[in-house]
């Protein structure tokens, strides 16, 4: 962090008087009190706070973070809607380039004024009603919902999921910073749960109809919208996609889970500022590969069984969801043993709900949830255990 | 025409010492039978039968039960009562009886029953027994069919099998809540009514 710290004060004195950037010095203000406010550490000597950090400051890196997976996954929406009505026969040019990152980001936009209106208004009403500040908590939430949803969810049955979410995974157990389960999480399980037509299925990933009267279309013959983990649980594998074309992510999926290479740089920017911790990420992918390499070697001859472990590690949300959505500090384990216990429980479950459950082609978000369950009682036993180690030495 | 100590028997349950919003009795019931609102009409009246008539029965014999085994015998008459009430709703309403199933041969384990039976008609008067027994019963049909009522509305679209959502609705890409089909959410809607219920009457007595 000290080191970001110094290049971006660097950075900054192009802002200062007389300075190149000097007209746009309230940007860069805007920016220098997102990402370093406050700045105030102890002293040396003492009780030692190395580095200010509050929680709009972690907040804002994992928006940060989020980015590459934004923007790919409107890039990819449009993309995706381009080779389903076949407009992609003579390749991608560029004019179909930025139509495909337009159409996506149409498409997508909505999205993020449903989420967030709903989601603080009801942040603002609760306020008022506690006579509270407003808490900076819906920021991630808000942002992070849009892409763990299938681009056909209708926006009403996202509304209602975010203000079920946002009521009661968080506001009665006391508001930001109190929630037992991952609220974004608990939308999408409403949905899951209550709509399960607009989540599972071969139709929901890819938009084929206009976005707001925009270059509707329909399907080309031999075209299927179902992911390969979809295809996989059902057992209808028309076509397997490779491993770097998983790992590319030009398929389809909930928006922001499909490419590897932009949750990686969100993963670094997150590991490299200390946001989220890197136990539980390796926890969670360890675990995985494991499991499913022991599915692999001694499991049925299903084909989801038989799926290799590597292609389970980049296929539908396991990524995501170690990246950012597991390591969420508020609902994950604390204590850095029970992190590994946490992140193992989930890997674990994740591949045995894909494995074993043929109604469940993914199972991220439940082992995500039930981790979340658990993560408190982790945190107790290795306290305990502290506790008991020490009262034996002493 | 009723003593203050009878209407208090027979309102206290329907709000203020509800058993279900307040006593946290007889939940399991309340979950299982909710998700449409005849079954969880019939549950309620049941229920309400049940525990009047119980009450009238353990009242008019209390003073000659013997404490050792008063519970064994409070369980007789239960289940004495519900034997009957089943075979009444078989001969009479196969499809609900059907439909409810176990739930209502699980009246007798209902706790809402062994708690007025112990607490109130062991130690009260046959006119007190049976208000009590009438206002526990009417009381948790009363957040029965709440949880009903929003239930299937919400998740069939119906009301006593009567579909109220509009065809044109569904059309115009309205979809049933499949969530509110499930038990977890007949718990959060039962805590939506306690959380509804204990603001207003917090308010009172404060």
């Amino acid at each position: 962090m000290e080191k970001f710290y110094q290049l971006w004060k660097k950075f900054g004195k192009n802002f200062e008087q007389g300075g190149k950037l000097e007209k746009l010095s309230s940007f860069y203000d805007a920016f220098d009190t997102f990402l370093f406010t406050p700045t105030t550490t102890a002293k040396k000597v003492g009780a030692q706070i190395h580095d200010g950090s509050d929680s709009k400051r972690t907040m804002i890196i994992v928006v940060l973070a989020l980015i590459p997976c934004l923007l790919f996954g409107m890039f990819n929406v449009g993309y995706q809607h381009l080779l389903a009505t076949g407009q992609l026969a003579e390749g991608l040019t560029c004019c179909l380039w930025w139509k495909a990152l337009g159409f996506g980001a149409l498409a997508i936009i909505p999205f993020y004024l449903v989420s967030y209106i709903v989601g603080l208004g009801i942040e603002f009403i609760v306020a008022q009603i506690k006579q509270e500040e407003v808490a900076e908590g819906y920021l991630v939430t808000g942002f992070i919902l849009p892409l763990i949803l299938p681009i056909n969810t209708p926006l009403w049955q996202v509304a209602i999921a975010t203000a079920f979410a946002v009521i009661f995974a968080k506001e009665v157990f006391g508001g930001t910073g109190y929630n037992i389960f991952n609220v974004a999480l608990i939308a999408r399980a409403f949905l899951f749960f209550a709509y399960p037509n607009s989540m599972t299925g071969d139709s929901c990933f890819v938009r084929l109809g206009s976005t707001w009267g925009w270059d509707g279309g329909a399907a080309v013959d031999g075209w299927t919208g179902a992911t390969t983990l979809t295809q996989l649980s059902t057992g209808a594998v028309t076509e397997s996609a490779s491993f770097w074309e998983t790992v590319n992510g030009l398929m389809p999926g909930c928006v922001g889970e499909t490419c590897v290479w932009a949750i990686l740089l969100g993963a670094i920017l997150l590991l490299a500022t200390g946001v989220a911790s890197w136990k539980v990420m390796v926890s969670i992918l360890a675990t995985a590969g494991i499991t499913a390499a022991l599915f692999n070697a001694f499991g049925s001859d299903s084909a989801i069984t038989q799926y290799p472990w590597y292609m389970q590690l980049v296929s539908g949300g396991l990524l995501f969801g170690a990246v950012f959505m597991a390591t969420d500090p508020v609902t994950g384990a604390r204590t850095e043993c029970g992190k590994w216990i946490y992140g193992a429980l989930i890997g674990f479950i994740v591949i045995l709900v894909r494995v074993l459950n043929p109604g469940y082609p993914e199972g991220m978000m439940l082992a995500i949830l039930l981790g979340n369950a658990f993560a408190p009682l982790i945190d107790w036993c290795v306290v305990r255990k502290n506790i008991n180690k020490r009262l034996k030495r002493a | 025409m009723l003593s203050k100590q009878t209407k208090e028997a027979f309102l206290g349950p329907l709000n203020a010492n509800n058993p279900v919003l307040v006593q946290i009795l007889g939940i399991c019931s309340a979950l299982a039978v909710t998700v449409q609102l005849k079954p969880a009409l019939v549950m309620g009246i049941s229920v309400t039968i049940i525990v009047a008539l119980a009450n009238v029965v353990i009242a008019l014999i209390r003073k000659s039960i013997p404490m050792r085994i008063r519970i064994i015998v409070q369980l007789v008459v239960v289940a004495a009562l519900v034997t009957i009430v089943s075979e009444i709703l078989k001969a009479f309403a196969y499809d609900v009886a059907m439909q409810l199933s176990v739930y209502i041969g699980l009246i007798i384990t209902n706790c809402i029953l062994m708690g007025r039976l112990e607490a109130f008609a062991m130690t009260n008067n046959v006119k007190d027994s049976l208000m009590d027994g009438l206002g526990n019963g009417f009381g948790y049909a009363m957040i029965l069919v709440i949880v009903a009522f929003v239930r299937e509305l919400f998740g069939s679209g119906k009301l006593l099998g009567y579909q109220i959502i509009p065809d044109s609705w569904y059309e115009a890409g309205y979809s049933n809540c499949g969530m509110m089909l499930m038990p977890a959410m007949a718990l959060i809607l039962v805590g939506c009514v306690i959380w509804a219920h204990r603001s207003i009457n917090d308010k009172e007595g404060k």
